[in-house]
């Protein structure tokens, strides 16, 4: 046997395997291959047209498809990308979003229509969920933590057949980021933590871009062996609705209260020393727990090694005063902590598997010692309910809750005793999103609970001075001044099934009456 | 108390109840829209009918459009729209 260069070869050699005699072909399927003869720049990776798009990548009825949630109530890739699947006569489709917002009310047309099937997601909100919790869907949605749709994507549970990925920036090769570090920025998002996920692991990955840029746009977040195709498209989302200015701090008297408070705890927690790190979120509480932080820092001189997470521009603030070192960034939430991404050297975009996965490869929330998250219910076992509200109806999401609550040291739930005439403590929660076994202390206006379960804590926060109550006897405070909420009403009707990290369903969420 | 106009009392900020009531002719009848009608429909029933009762008022029509406000709140906006229905200034505020 000899080669097209006329070297002899032998049918194979034992060890190696059949050898293949070079043909002067180039192989492997890329959309390279036809142009090759007359190589182009600009490949026929990149398209005009999200039809053709969608065509080649063998899109069948049934699939499923995916989106990320980068964009968040400024998304248009969801709705344009079904419109034009309803268009072109696609039916029974499963949707994997790493989440979804107000602004995806139109998909309940879609559901009604056929074309949408089924539903995986983090969270719903407004319309949608409302029609959801209604008994809208033949089958439940089912509900995934970020690390857990990412495992779940990794390990070939979630299998995504085509994922569709808006991106404010790729060249024509699809080099992604979600900035643009040429030309027209308006509609950055910072990290595509989310997905970098689906690019990695679909079967095929579109990418959506208004941002066309000269090749190659690195570094990059989502790297051009992972995509497909690129679509030229005329928007990607409103600006408002991604990420606005600076965040300000609040002047809510009960929120910066509970903040205070909990930046004690921390500092008494014994976790808050040199080289430590921390997750704290986006809510008023939240964002003031890191000013408060901050104060402290300064005053025992120390530095955190790491922050995680949603990365915000106090985070940013910290990390560019030389008080973080490092940022690792799933998610941004707004311009500050988007211009950080693209500018800091140390402000890393991680995938959301790196970021929260749950498998035994391990990923950064293992290794975080503190964590402040919210809760729009905690019950007197501590298990926590970021999902429904407390009328029964699907109106949040779990986000990396259960992921970052089970990953560190310190697992710290802020939220006020009582929200108008809603108490926030119940014997029960509606939905256990996630479990009290991962969660530590309850910090509420009204006074810090420690769970049982961690009686080094109660030792140390009682030799700091700082008071503790019982879980049931804020629970009656509140409902000494609200009274006792009826249970809400549910049907019969499976509307939500909620996983757990590692996908065993934790709680079902039924139709309200 | 007799009831000679139509009243109101409250707003309708988060906490509060506005409450619209005037004279009636089928015992106390309540119309409430509440954005925490689920958990507390009942209770707020129960509250209404209660300071109504207390006011020696037998027929009365009453709109509440509740805000999540407490008891006590519910109460006083009650008392006070009844007052002003009443013509009276002859208020007995706690008893």
């Amino acid at each position: 046997m000899k080669n097209i260069l006329g070297v002899d070869l032998p049918e194979r050699i034992e060890g190696v395997g059949p050898l293949r005699p070079y043909d002067g072909k180039r192989f492997g399927g890329t959309p390279f291959e036809a142009g090759l003869k007359a190589p182009v720049k600009e490949t026929r990776k990149l398209l005009d047209s999200l039809e053709e798009a969608i065509r080649l990548s063998g899109l069948k009825d049934g699939m499923t498809i995916s989106f990320h949630h980068h964009f968040r109530n400024g998304d248009y890739i969801v709705n344009m990308v079904v419109d034009k699947l309803a268009e072109m006569g696609f039916r029974d489709l499963a949707i994997a979003a790493s989440s979804l917002s107000d602004c995806h009310a139109p998909l309940i047309g879609h559901i009604r229509n056929g074309v949408i099937r089924r539903i995986e997601t983090s969270g719903m909100r407004g319309e949608l969920a409302n029609a959801v919790s209604n008994g809208l869907m033949d089958t439940p949605a089912v509900f995934r933590s970020h690390g857990g749709r990412a495992w779940a994507i990794a390990n070939g549970s979630l299998k995504i057949d085509v994922a569709f990925l808006g991106v404010p920036s790729s060249d024509p090769a699809g080099n992604a980021n979600g900035f643009s570090r040429e030309g027209d920025n308006s509609t950055a998002c910072g990290s595509l933590g989310y997905a970098m996920v689906d690019a990695h692991y679909a079967q095929k990955t579109i990418l959506l871009t208004n941002n066309v840029v000269s090749y190659p746009n690195t570094p990059c977040q989502i790297p051009q062996t992972d995509v497909d195709y690129v679509v030229r498209v005329d928007e990607i989302g409103n600006p408002k609705g991604i990420a606005s200015g600076a965040t300000r701090f609040t002047t809510n008297p009960k929120e910066l209260m509970i903040a205070e408070k909990t930046a004690a705890v921390m500092e008494a927690s014994g976790y808050l020393k040199d080289g430590f790190s921390f997750q704290t979120g986006t809510g008023g509480a939240s964002l003031a727990v890191t000013r408060f932080l901050r104060d402290k820092m300064l005053e025992e001189g120390i530095t955190a090694n790491f922050a995680l997470g949603g990365i915000t521009g106090a985070i940013v603030k910290l990390h560019e005063e030389g008080l973080i070192k490092k940022l690792l960034d799933v998610q941004d939430f707004d311009l500050d902590a988007v211009r950080s991404a693209q500018e800091n050297p140390f402000h890393t975009v991680v995938s959301a598997h790196h970021y929260a996965g749950p498998g035994l490869e391990g990923s950064a929330v293992d290794s975080v010692d503190m964590v402040v998250l919210s809760a729009l219910e905690i019950d007197t076992d501590f298990n926590v309910n970021v999902l429904t509200g407390s009328d029964g109806v699907i109106r949040g999401a779990i986000g990396g809750h259960p992921d970052t609550a089970a990953g560190s040291s310190l697992t710290i739930i802020t939220a006020p005793l009582i929200r108008g005439r809603i108490p926030t403590i119940l014997d029960r929660v509606n939905t256990v999103v996630t479990p009290g076994v991962s969660v530590d202390v309850l910090v509420t206006e009204a006074g810090v609970a420690v769970n049982p379960a961690r009686r080094d804590l109660i030792g140390r926060l009682a030799a700091a001075g700082i008071e503790t109550t019982p879980i049931e006897v804020l629970k009656e405070r509140a409902e000494a001044v609200v009274g006792k909420p009826e249970p809400v009403e549910y049907g019969d009707k499976v509307v939500g099934v909620v996983t757990y990290r590692d996908g065993t369903v934790i709680d079902l969420i039924r139709n309200v009456k | 108390m007799e009831l000679v106009k139509t009243a109101a009392a409250g707003t309708l900020e988060s906490s509060d109840v506005m409450v619209t009531l005037g004279p009636g002719n089928a015992g106390i009848e309540i119309e409430l829209t509440s954005t925490v009608e689920k958990q507390f429909g009942k209770q707020i029933r129960k509250v209404v009918e209660e300071t109504v009762c207390k006011a020696n008022v037998k027929n009365v029509r009453i709109q509440l459009n509740d805000r999540g406000a407490l008891d006590c709140t519910i109460r006083a906006r009650v008392e006070a729209a009844l007052y002003r229905a009443a013509g009276s200034t002859d208020y007995k505020w706690g008893e």
